[in-house]
């Protein structure tokens, strides 16, 4: 039945390319080279900006100052216990918080009462102000910066990407060799459905707390 | 089939002055928001371009391509189906949900499904379907149809959505606020979400190279959707997919901004085959033609298969923007609907839709994917006159005309004919309604004057 189907499909396809077929894929796409910076400081400048563009809130901080830095945001969503990848860094772990470490186990209902998610980000887009998860150690899985109502990511100045070409690329590697799962976040959770109202935080999270920093590597 | 003719649905449409005036706002709104994103990019025409030969070459090989697709979706543990019609691949889906005993599935927005009417059919089958995108959960509700690829309930407001939640949610205290409205939809599809281990989504695109497919959203279901469900069923079209990975490099700047105004939309999902533990263990791709390859072989129309739902030909057309999106009857509205909807029913349907456009070219203007919307429109014109024969009436009068333009007997005498006869047709100075089967010309045109002396007259009488 099946293969009925995919043989009579491909038939038709050859059938109505005919002549205008083409043999070989163009491989070079000519984009016009990019205006955009290339030091790691504008980058980060332009992250930065483009990331509050979505109403999502973007702070900076020295590699010594990250767990203060999350002790502070935490303190004002008065949220006490966060969930992380098991690969989180250690200094990005505030002492004050209940922090509960992610495995395959723990199941979505449980993950949802977490006051957050505090993670990394495999890379980020200057240009968009993307935040690129793509499942490394210190990302984990999908659901923990989409079920708890508030996402802390924390971006390392030096994953900082110029534009969506650019990540795509590094991405094609990891996609290639491991098939990792990838998301590109974009500030909170929106919709406009309703007479275009722009209203934050229908099933994702309702709140995007990023944290850019410089330093180390 | 109960298809009106453009004319007569849209006729209904412009009578109602809350859709006209929704719909004027909203297509304001994402015009202008499209046209301030766009000319931040010094080298959108560059982009554009690339898109174009993207899409072209996806279509150009696409037997190469699907094969390819089928091969990296399987090495990636997923499943591929092939189905030729809606009905078919209705049966698959049902199929699969059947084998594991579902009785209800959780779906991302997708317009492909409601081109097959896979929700009647599931209801059909005893098995519930769960819209999660906002505007798809209220016309669902509502029994609507949409009306906009983008904001496909834009033609309700939010008295109206707060009328259906109240009644669908027993929520009688329920206020048209859209924060509460949006917070009672996030309570009921989260028990959903957390409940319903099976989901079916459409997709963006998918890469022939790797197997990845691309879900672009904004509200988060999509991600729910595909990453909390144990069964993952994805149905596309078989033109949405693109040869290489790096090509999303360039899609994923296209769409956004072409569709939303937004340099990124919130949430873009890429995945691989199955993801578990971070996902679903079992994966079905749904590849649909239904009429796909009947396009492709028009060698002019075939360009309407490189469109990416981007919705931006809606928000510039002055014909959409009065009439809406329900006087298409399709669920491809707008100037992309009026080329594509004839094409996929293989002119068994929509025949009116390509007259449904003043041919001002903004539509092609604004398509990331260079798709010259006017000359397939034109070309459609063509190809209905020609295939399914209508306007009789119009032939006629062409061919009466040939044979009286061959004489100049003949042509002198028409003239002189038309003169007399012109009394009768006048109202208030001008004539303005042909009698007969000519009605139709001046239904929505003038009639010019007719002169009382014609230009042949003038001439000799010098």
């Amino acid at each position: 039945m099946s293969e009925a189907a995919r043989e009579q499909i491909l038939a038709a396809i050859r059938a109505a390319l005919g002549t205008t077929r083409i043999s070989q894929d163009d491989t070079a796409l000519d984009l016009a080279p990019s205006d955009l910076p290339t030091g790691v400081p504008e980058l980060v400048e332009l992250f930065c900006e483009r990331v509050g563009d979505y109403q999502a809130t973007v702070s900076r901080a020295e590699v010594e100052e990250v767990a203060g830095a999350v002790a502070g945001i935490a303190a004002r969503h008065q949220a006490r216990r966060l969930v992380v990848p098991a690969g989180l860094p250690a200094g990005w772990r505030p002492a004050a918080l209940e922090l509960v470490e992610d495995h395959d186990e723990l199941a979505a209902r449980e993950l949802e009462r977490f006051d957050g998610a505090l993670t990394g980000a495999g890379l980020a887009i200057a240009e968009t102000g993307t935040i690129v998860l793509d499942g490394g150690p210190d990302q984990g899985r999908r659901w923990l910066t989409l079920l708890p109502d508030l996402h802390i990511c924390i971006v390392q100045a030096t994953r900082v990407v110029a534009d969506v070409p650019d990540a795509i690329e590094i991405l094609g590697e990891l996609v290639r060799s491991q098939r990792r799962a990838v998301t590109f976040v974009s500030g909170p959770s929106a919709t406009a459905d309703i007479e275009l109202r722009r209203v934050h935080g229908v099933h994702g999270p309702r709140r995007l707390e990023v944290v850019v920093v410089t330093g180390g590597n | 089939m109960s298809e009106q003719p453009f004319p007569v649905a849209a006729a209904k449409a412009l009578r109602d002055t809350q859709l006209r005036h929704n719909l004027g706002e909203a297509t304001r709104t994402i015009r202008a928001r499209r046209a301030e994103l766009v000319a931040e990019r010094s080298d959108w025409e560059a982009l554009r371009e690339a898109g174009r030969r993207i899409r072209d070459e996806a279509l150009g090989r696409l037997d190469v391509h699907l094969e390819a697709l089928e091969r990296s979706v399987t090495n990636a543990a997923g499943v591929v189906h092939w189905a030729r019609d809606g009905e078919e691949a209705n049966r698959i889906i049902a199929g699969v949900l059947h084998q594991h005993g579902a009785t209800e599935v959780i779906k991302v927005k997708s317009i492909t499904t409601d081109e097959i009417a896979l929700n009647a059919y599931l209801e059909r089958e005893g098995i519930r379907a769960w819209e999660t995108d906002l505007a798809e959960m209220v016309l669902q509700l509502a029994g609507e149809r949409s009306s906009h690829f983008l904001v496909p309930a834009i033609h309700l407001n939010r008295a109206e959505i707060r009328d259906v939640f109240a009644r669908a949610f027993d929520l009688p205290d329920l206020s048209d606020d859209p924060e509460e409205l949006t917070a009672a939809a996030r309570r009921v599809l989260r028990e959903r979400f957390l409940t319903v281990p099976f989901a079916i989504s459409g997709a963006n695109f998918a890469v022939a190279e790797t197997g990845t497919v691309a879900v672009l959203e904004s509200e988060g279901n999509g991600r729910m959707c595909t990453t909390l469900s144990r069964v993952l069923i994805t149905v596309m079209g078989i033109e949405k997919v693109l040869p290489r990975f790096s090509d999303l490099g360039v899609m994923l700047q296209l769409l956004p901004r072409s569709s939303t105004g937004e340099r990124q939309n919130p949430y873009t999902s890429l995945w691989t085959g199955t993801a578990a533990p971070d996902g679903p263990n079992e994966f079905h791709l749904v590849l649909l033609d239904a009429g796909r390859t009947a396009v492709l072989a028009d060698r002019i129309g075939r360009q309407a298969l490189r469109c990416i739902r981007c919705s931006a030909c809606l928000n510039v057309c002055p014909v959409y923007e009065r009439t809406g999106g329900h006087a298409y009857q399709s669920v491809y509205p707008g100037p992309i609907g009026a080329i594509l909807t004839p094409q996929l029913a293989r002119l068994e349907a929509g025949r009116s839709l390509p007259w449904a456009s003043t041919l001002c070219g903004a539509c092609y203007e604004v398509c990331p994917v260079k798709i010259d919307i006017p000359s397939v429109l034109v070309h459609m014109r063509g190809r209905v006159v020609r295939e399914a024969g209508v306007a009789r009436s119009e032939r006629w009068a062409m061919s009466a005309l040939a044979r009286v333009f061959s004489s100049r007997r003949r042509y002198e005498a028409a003239q002189r004919a038309l003169r007399l006869g012109r009394a009768p047709l006048r109202v208030g100075g001008t004539a303005s309604v042909l009698p007969g089967p000519l009605r139709a010309w001046t239904s929505a045109r003038d009639l010019p004057e007719i002169p009382d002396q014609t230009f042949r007259e003038w001439w000799r009488s010098r």
